[in-house]
């Protein structure tokens, strides 16, 4: 993130301002210097490799194709429906925790005994590796045989005395386990975000309120919502940023069958089964515009919060 | 012309890039290429346990003999196909050595990638070349006629089942079970124990995962993947009847979970007693009858089950590479002749226990007291598997490359996959065997046709 430089000094006319500035920019050159060559050139390589026809496996046929690797990637039906299922996932994951998030969220924003510890718990889903936590859904609570969730179904049978049903979870539905499983992770995340926009509450606008009579849900309604939909819309958009790479969650829960490859997982195998550079890298680039295009939505979001954060203090 | 100097700026441009990433990659490792140091060298290995024996072994063992230090680097199964796909088409020379499979190796000799081993294997005397079995050796020769790999295991298929169960509920497995017989073994099992089911079969997606089980009970119904002169064939009336039967077979009888069920799910199904047949990897008995298993001892081995043709086990082995760009070809053959020899496999029986032996490759093996007596319910089988193994005819028709349980071009992992997704998701019952043949069809014509034009 950049800092920002406004108001430091101001400025005198003349060189010695500029030298004065540069001697405070210079020892920061070597890790901007730093930053461009680890993240900019691997890009810059990716872009040129996506215009060549390069499969690894034909080392002697490299030739030159301009943009035809992207029309192979929007006419492959695989890469076309795991933009599709990228965008189902993406888009119910972070709708799903971003109210269960705010659940949560209003719920810890009231005092009582021991929230330090409920808080700390909440959130170590989110701390936990992601592709643990898929193994952890696959195997310890999916599996139809030894999985928790039939365990507790055959439970509840015993005490209610129904037989129970032993769902095939991950068969029966594929993308929405995948999901649930992301959902268990993220929820913490936006929780977090959200609890920080509650902490930042004005309350003398809500004792306010109070004096004129409004009941909870209207100062839910008029002022809370209000308040937190920049940090809804952080959420949102950081969440969409991570959750359109995700790649541990398909590649262990199902490895991509049952119609759930999204895009980081076809791009994988584009480039490590099929051993298209050419494509696999034509994909990358697409799914870094689509990125792109989300990331500027977020950083306009978080200046705004800046903006407004300054403009109180 | 300004179009022709803008593409060759770019193809310049191009070249500048990709050489800077070959380039930073090499750095990065350390420059394994050009150390010149002749007393080390650096292996790519698959992290399967009788791998990581061999990492522990090696220092006190060959280090010590040799003076050859051995940096290894070891890695599952899908990364590390990943990783020396990736060192060894771009021959950066990373990796002296690495552990490829029959199906890679005559992929990258055909483009160059391996060093041939036979003046080695020539000039070796105590290695005794002659000893490896013959299915192995060949499946590790190029189209040349050279050898290019050298076997660590070898692996087949069979059907493994509870001796125990069969013989509580009256049940005889045959000598040569037929799948027929199998389906039918499998349903008596499953109506008569509660909690296990009849048989185990893999259904995740991979073409190392569905697809080797699938293939081969194609095969013996009369199947194949392409004929001899690249026509498609996934939605012949033979193909469709074996998957229609592996799929209905699993679904029926099967595990629950089948769609997520690979070797590994099928190999603990197998050792919690969820299953009471498993048809799968002949390397999957060592695992049952080691000392903390609680079925060793209860199982029962016979040859993969047929339809059509006599035999129908598959043909897999782990073995070395030298890749052609290593400095080191002469240290890298004194470690491979030493991991691969005879007296490794005894060190291992000796010091390990003789479950842990790699086996599956020399016919002495197989001879040797010890393991004969440690291995005693499997060995046999296991050997005979292998030597019945013929990857150049596997089914009932001419094929156009050799491959039991896959196809050997290099597009078979990627198509593989994809028709393994769709076998995956009839197996999960999203859609029929016939559309999952038909769209796999597709694919797999288009793959035939850039070889029918050659």
């Amino acid at each position: 993130m950049t800092t920002p430089t406004a108001t430091a000094a101001t400025p005198s006319p003349g060189a010695s301002s500029r030298a004065k500035a540069w001697a405070l920019r210079a020892p920061l050159l070597p890790a901007l210097i730093f930053m461009i060559v680890v993240t900019q050139l691997p890009f810059v390589a990716t872009l040129v490799i996506s215009l060549f026809d390069w499969n690894a496996l034909y080392p002697d046929d490299r030739s030159f194709n301009g943009f035809g690797n992207f029309s192979t990637v929007l006419s492959d039906d695989a890469l076309r429906s795991s933009v599709v299922t990228t965008a189902v996932l993406t888009a119910s994951v972070v709708l799903i925790s971003l109210v269960l998030g705010l659940a949560i969220a209003l719920l810890l924003d009231r005092k009582f005994r021991g929230r330090g510890l409920v808080r700390t718990m909440m959130i170590t889903p989110f701390l936990l590796v992601p592709v643990a936590a898929a193994l952890m859904w696959k195997h310890v609570l999916y599996n139809p045989e030894y999985g928790l969730l039939n365990g507790m179904l055959v439970w509840l049978g015993d005490l209610l005395g129904f037989t129970p049903p032993q769902p095939d979870w991950i068969s029966e539905m594929p993308l929405p386990a995948v999901a649930v499983s992301l959902i268990w992770q993220w929820t913490p995340f936006m929780t977090l975000i959200l609890l920080a926009g509650l902490q930042s509450r004005p309350l003398e606008q809500y004792e306010a309120a109070r004096l004129d009579g409004a009941d909870n849900w209207q100062i839910f309604r008029h002022l809370t919502l209000p308040h937190l939909r920049r940090y809804l819309e952080l959420g949102a958009l950081l969440g969409s940023i991570y959750i359109v790479q995700n790649f541990d969650a398909v590649y262990t829960i199902t490895r991509g069958g049952l119609d759930t490859a999204n895009l980081p997982f076809a791009i994988y195998q584009e480039f490590y089964q099929a051993q298209e550079y050419g494509v696999a890298s034509a994909a990358g680039v697409l799914v870094v515009i689509g990125s792109l295009i989300i990331a500027m939505f977020a950083l306009r979001v978080v200046s705004s919060l800046f903006r407004e954060e300054g403009s109180r203090a | 012309m300004r179009r022709s100097q803008s593409r060759r700026a770019i193809r310049t441009a191009a070249a500048v890039t990709v050489a800077g990433a070959l380039l930073a990659s090499c750095a990065g490792a350390g420059g394994g290429s050009g150390s010149g140091d002749g007393d080390s060298i650096n292996v790519l290995m698959v992290n399967n346990p009788q791998m990581t024996q061999l990492q522990r072994l090696t220092a006190d063992h060959f280090t010590k003999d040799t003076g050859i230090k051995v940096n290894f680097t070891v890695l599952p199964e899908n990364e590390v196909r990943d990783k020396i796909s990736q060192d060894f088409a771009n021959q950066a020379g990373q990796y002296d050595v690495a552990t490829i499979s029959n199906y890679e190796t005559s992929i990258y000799a055909r483009n160059g990638w391996l060093h041939e081993l036979d003046p080695y294997l020539r000039d070796d005397e105590a290695y005794d070349v002659q000893d490896i079995l013959t299915p192995i050796q060949l499946s590790l020769t190029g189209e040349d006629g050279k050898l290019y790999a050298q076997p660590f295991y070898g692996e087949s298929s069979f059907l493994m089942y509870r001796t125990d169960v069969f013989e509580e509920h009256g049940l005889t497995m045959p000598e040569q079970p037929t799948w027929t017989e199998v389906a039918e073994l499998a349903a008596e099992v499953d109506a008569a124990e509660s909690g296990m089911k009849g048989i185990c079969l893999r259904g995740l997606p991979g073409w190392g995962e569905v697809i080797a089980p699938l293939t081969s009970v194609v095969n013996t119904f009369g199947g194949t993947w392409f004929t001899e002169d690249w026509e498609a064939q996934l939605d012949s009336p033979e193909f469709t009847e074996a998957t229609q039967f592996y799929v209905d077979l699993v679904r029926e009888h099967g595990q629950s979970g089948a769609a997520q069920a690979g070797y590994a799910e099928c190999l603990n199904n197998m050792v919690q007693g969820n299953t009471a047949m498993w048809y799968d990897a002949t390397a999957g008995a060592g695992s049952l009858e080691a000392d903390d298993s609680p079925v060793a001892g209860n199982i029962g081995y016979v040859p993969a089950p047929v339809e059509q043709t006599d035999s129908s086990g598959w043909l897999y082995t782990w073995a070395w590479g030298v890749q052609a760009a290593s400095q080191k070809a002469d240290t890298a053959w004194e470690f491979i002749s030493w991991a691969s020899s005879k007296e490794y496999e005894e060190l291992v029986g000796e010091t390990l226990g003789w479950s842990n032996v790699p086996a599956g490759k020399r016919a002495s093996t197989y001879e040797n007291a010890d393991y004969q007596e440690h291995a005693a319910a499997f060995y046999q089988v296991t050997h005979d598997a292998i030597a019945a193994a013929d990857p150049i005819n596997p089914g009932v028709q001419p094929r156009p490359v050799p491959g039991i349980q896959f196809v050997t071009i290099p597009e078979f992992a990627d198509l593989g996959t994809k028709v393994s997704q769709e076998i995956s998701s009839a197996i999960a019952g999203r859609q029929t065997v016939e559309q999952a043949l038909a769209k796999s069809q597709t694919l797999a014509d288009a793959v035939a046709e850039e070889y029918r034009n050659r």
